[in-house]
């Protein structure tokens, strides 16, 4: 038998995420999949599990679960404190939870998003190949409820990492490689150089869609409304308010505002861990 | 047939380009063309191959620069009229914005459904939801705007109209669309049970059949 986790707090926003779907953009089906996927990846790493296996995403508030079996869980992501049943216990590196007591992913003191993976991987029923929760389109598990019961898969698959291992801190300022285009040109050269001097902080709207910033706003060239046309994964699109807003992983497959440059992938998971109000420049990139 | 040396090809970050063309027809064009090259094994590895009202996105690349080089030399056929399969969908025209559409089309009510369902349309790019197809095919005097005021629900199964677009919602969401009809039974167009989930893909046929009941 493999082990069940119980939710005793699912905290604010806990969702099940692994690499996300690929292959149903045209369909307008997101790639959802964790936002921090290096986080996802290490930690699962150190438990052995696949790269990719599915694990929990919190954001802010961490969460609760309690395993009705022995398992072996590391919490990385946003620090944050993590105990069992009370006890303080590492944050980052494998810890055991025994059966029936309460493995507790706090609220974070830096970051956002937290990841709570366990050996063997969340076992939710996988939709179009992913297991991810997909909060734009509602594809995958729904987020986390107080009382859900959550499946783990068989572990062991592969040698865990042994150790100790580094986590990135959560970004203190925001450093985006941006590269113009598709739609640069709707935009006014005072706004390109906006663009990449200005400094713009991270909005409290911002959420898995995308990240979106408070700051000067870009103006258009043009004036006209542009077709609906396919969004990439890091685009940067500027609606009529003017404030960049970065797509993040659950972002819309399709969308008529114009895009004036696609953020680096590899520079998205240090987005996702930028809380509210961080520095955010966009250098080119 | 389209020159693949007038395709405006446009940078999308590392790993993607967007393929923009004049009119939504040549856009099927290169679509139909894409998915041919896929089918047959010839097509460059890409993740996806997305297509928008004027436009392709190619995502998920090794090497844009590469890919668009390849492209201006591709010669893109023009797809036949009867180019794919057709799906027929079971529709009541029985719509609230039925009146205003008729208006706006200055003929009566009840000749809504003939006027609709005597066209062939086609799924020019999906977005918004999982297995919404804007479909094309409605002539340019009979597009219709959004409404002033969206709707903060809009049923599952609802035939919808705005501008150049007709839809049908695979589920209930809010929208600003016109209301002229129903499919009674929503459901096959997303059924995540079947290989193929979307009913309405891009590139397909649609006819819409009015049922028995009609406004």
């Amino acid at each position: 038998m493999t082990p069940k986790l119980t939710v005793v707090r699912s905290g604010a926003l806990t969702t099940v995420q692994d690499a996300g779907r690929r292959g149903h953009a045209h369909l307008g089906v997101p790639r959802s999949g964790a936002l921090d996927a290096p986080a996802m990846r290490l930690a699962n790493r150190l438990l052995g599990n696949a790269p990719d296996a599915a694990v929990l995403e919190t954001t802010l508030t961490g969460c609760a679960v309690r395993p009705d079996r022995a398992v072996t869980v590391v919490v990385g992501g946003a620090p944050c404190p993590v105990t069992v049943d009370g006890r303080p216990v590492p944050w980052g590196a494998p810890v055991r939870v025994p059966a029936g007591a309460v493995l507790d992913a706090g609220g974070v003191t830096a970051g956002v998003r937290s990841y709570v993976a366990v050996a063997g991987g969340v076992a939710a029923e996988p939709v179009l190949g992913s297991r991810s929760t997909d909060l734009l389109s509602g594809l995958g598990p729904s987020p986390l409820r107080d009382g859900d019961v959550l499946r783990v898969g068989d572990s062991g698959r592969e040698p865990a990492l042994p150790g100790v291992a580094p986590w990135p801190a959560p970004p203190a300022e925001l450093t985006l490689p941006v590269r113009l285009g598709p739609r640069a040109d709707w935009f006014t050269p005072a706004a390109l150089r906006t663009l990449t001097s200005a400094t713009y902080r991270v909005s409290p709207h911002s959420n898995r869609i995308g990240l979106r910033t408070e700051g000067p706003p870009l103006e258009r060239a043009s004036t006209g409304e542009l077709p609906s046309e396919g969004m990439v994964l890091g685009a940067v699109q500027v609606p009529p308010d003017g404030r960049p807003v970065v797509f993040l992983h659950d972002h819309p497959t399709t969308g008529g505002y114009p895009v004036i440059g696609v953020v680096a992938e590899s520079a998205l998971a240090a987005a996702a861990q930028a809380v509210v109000g961080t520095p955010v420049r966009f250098v080119p990139g | 047939m389209t020159d693949g040396r007038m395709l405006d090809v446009r940078p999308a970050g590392r790993h993607a380009l967007l393929v923009e063309l004049p009119d939504a027809e040549r856009t099927g064009d290169l679509l139909a063309e894409l998915l041919r090259r896929r089918a047959a094994g010839t097509l460059p590895p890409v993740e996806e191959i997305v297509p928008g009202a004027r436009t392709v996105l190619l995502d998920g690349v090794r090497d844009p620069g590469e890919w668009a080089r390849r492209l201006a030399e591709w010669d893109v056929p023009s797809r036949t009229e009867d180019d794919g399969g057709v799906v027929e969908i079971p529709v009541r025209y029985d719509g609230p914005d039925l009146a205003d559409v008729a208006a706006r089309w200055g003929i009566g009510p009840g000749e809504v459904a003939a006027r609709h369902s005597s066209y062939t349309y086609r799924v020019a790019f999906c977005g918004f939801a999982p297995g919404f197809g804007y479909l094309t095919g409605l002539p340019e005097e009979l597009h219709v705007p959004r409404r002033d005021t969206p709707r903060t629900r809009v049923p599952a199964g609802a035939l919808a109209l705005a501008g150049p677009y007709t839809a049908v919602y695979p589920r209930a969401t809010p929208g600003g669309w016109q209301l002229i009809g129903t499919m009674p039974d929503p459901a096959p167009l997303w059924d995540l049970t079947r290989e193929q989930p979307a009913l309405l893909t891009p590139g397909t046929r649609v006819r819409f059949v009015p049922q028995g009941g009609a406004a």
